[in-house]
């Protein structure tokens, strides 16, 4: 009697491990996966860029340094992306600059109405757009994928198996810059031409 | 985010569509099974009693003939569900983007995809100008989702998106599967009972002519089973389009408010979803294009009814979608509670 009574407690105890362990590698897949999902639309925005500043470069040659900041920020977060086993934050801190580049870039851009007026202009508009959104999109499911594979592995009783799972804490993609917490504006169609402060 | 929460909650109502997907097709078969094997069954009570060279019915022709059609209608509604769903909402698929609008469409069907992680659904655009959307398909790597043009023209980049995200909320939790075969099969059954109501008031005719001469021999063998039987069977055949119907209404209520909350989930803007269910609330006129067979598929009752606007037990029975003034109120409980919650970072910010 207790012989059986062994047996079926050995039985649940593997059936759990069995459980836990493949709920942690399933999790850490999908953290995994997350990533790519970013890595495609980070790649998506490095290659929308040289078409947005030769769209812009004509109309705006007094401002070559906003265009050239935002062309090396560029050059900057391949390199990062390329590079074999950078960390998450390495990447965010690249990106971030872009984005901060990006975004006085169209900032510049609004001051135009000339080439606001262009369809091209529009049309990237949209387009730049859509991959910021997309970008932050892949970035809240990374996060929120890595915070329930963290969560997951540091809780009792799971925490036993993390080991033996090859577990280890996914690093979350902070937002370190607060003017990025900020929703980036990229409307270009809107209002008429602020003051100019550069010449 | 209470993730973990979300995640059983996902996983349970991934569970019980499917498990309501078996459900509702065995119920569907086994009702085909019983118009043919209780057709059977009282053919052969009354042949009982005939003499020797007469007709006795002893297979079970009817039930195994209908059993299969009642599989071979599952089984095609299975397959072909999706494609029928689309095609009775003269739905067009959007291959490459012609113009702005359906650019758009298509970036924040792919923003949503990819906030919801799941593939990019197949998108379709119904030539309707009533605000309007639905998702259909198996499973999320076979999706549909399809979008009327007046929900282009209403709706803002931001509530456009918290509509696809909702949309997407249906993919992930499978109630796709679950909606589009009750849609399949509502039209398999309205079909079936229009065509036998016809069969049967030429049979009743037939019966009564053939019926008459040996009548005298077997009355006593009429027992009340046999009459029982009868007018069960009858009904049956009468009934079938009303319970399917009301299937489909019981099956979409509760699934539209986690929809919702999975929209704001994705989007993080549950404000987004709230105006724009308010703007399709306020073009009442009828989705003239979705039919009532997929009313229940739909974000917003297609056919504007008036049910749909309250809560309680008659409500409850006749509407497919809950009242839309109680989803915009827990949406909008949900974005205040966010700004409470982002309060001091959004006026650092700002």
């Amino acid at each position: 009697m207790a012989f059986i009574v062994l047996l079926v407690v050995l039985a649940l105890l593997v059936f759990w491990f069995i459980g836990a362990y493949n709920k942690l590698i399933g999790l850490k897949n999908q953290v995994a996966n997350a990533w790519k999902q970013i890595d495609v639309q980070l790649k998506r925005r490095h290659d929308l860029i040289p078409n947005l500043v030769n769209t812009v470069k004509g109309a705006m040659q007094f401002e070559r340094e906003t265009l050239e900041a935002v062309v090396s920020a560029r050059n900057k977060a391949i390199q990062v992306q390329q590079a074999p086993g950078v960390s998450v934050s390495q990447t965010a801190a690249a990106e971030s600059q872009l984005t901060g580049a990006l975004s006085r870039l169209l900032a510049v851009v609004e001051s135009y109405p000339d080439l606001k007026a262009t369809g091209n202009v529009a049309q990237l508009q949209e387009e730049l757009t859509s991959t910021e959104n997309k970008i932050a999109f892949a970035r809240q499911l990374y996060n929120d994928t890595a915070t329930q594979y963290n969560t997951k592995q540091q809780q009792f009783p799971t925490n036993l198996v993390a080991g033996m799972a090859g577990a280890s804490p996914a690093e979350l993609w902070e937002i370190t810059d607060v003017a990025e917490r900020a929703v980036p504006n990229v409307d270009l169609s809107l209002g008429s031409p602020p003051p100019r402060t550069t010449a | 985010m209470a993730d973990d929460f979300e995640t059983a909650n996902l996983f349970e109502q991934q569970e019980a569509n499917r498990r309501r997907t078996r459900w509702l097709v065995f119920v569907f078969v086994a009702f085909f099974a019983w118009l043919g094997f209780g057709g059977d069954w009282i053919l052969y009570e009354l042949t009982r009693g005939a003499p020797p060279n007469a007709y006795r019915h002893s297979v079970p022709w009817f039930g195994l003939v209908l059993t299969a059609i009642g599989g071979l209608l599952a089984a095609f509604a299975w397959k072909a569900g999706p494609t029928r769903v689309l095609w009775s909402a003269g739905a067009r698929e959007i291959e490459t983007p012609d113009g702005a609008m359906e650019t758009r469409l298509v970036n924040v069907v792919e923003e949503m995809a990819i906030a919801a992680g799941l593939p990019r659904p197949r998108i379709w655009l119904i030539a309707d100008t009533d605000p309007n959307a639905f998702a259909t398909g198996l499973d999320a790597e076979h999706a549909h989702v399809a979008v009327t043009e007046g929900l282009l023209l209403t709706c803002s980049r931001d509530e456009l998106q918290a509509v696809i995200a909702h949309e997407m909320g249906h993919v992930k939790n499978l109630d796709v599967r679950l909606m589009t075969l009750l849609a399949a099969l509502v039209g398999a059954v309205a079909l079936m009972s229009d065509g036998m109501g016809r069969l049967l008031r030429g049979g009743v005719r037939f019966g009564a002519v053939t019926g008459g001469g040996s009548r005298g021999k077997r009355d006593k063998d009429l027992g009340p089973l046999v009459i029982v039987l009868v007018v069960l069977w009858l009904l049956s055949w009468l009934v079938a389009p009303f319970v399917t119907r009301l299937l489909a209404l019981g099956v979409s209520r509760k699934r539209e408010y986690l929809a919702d909350a999975m929209s704001a989930q994705f989007t993080r803007n549950p404000l987004a979803l709230a105006s724009a269910l308010e703007k399709i609330e306020h073009a009442d006129a009828p989705t003239v294009s979705i039919k009532r067979g997929s009313a229940h598929l739909c974000i917003a009752d297609p056919l504007g009814r008036q049910s749909s606007l309250h809560e309680g037990k008659v409500a409850d029975w006749f509407g497919t979608h809950p009242p839309m003034a109680i989803r915009v109120a827990r949406l909008k409980a949900m974005g205040y509670q966010q700004k409470k919650q982002l309060g001091e970072a959004i006026e650092a910010t700002a």
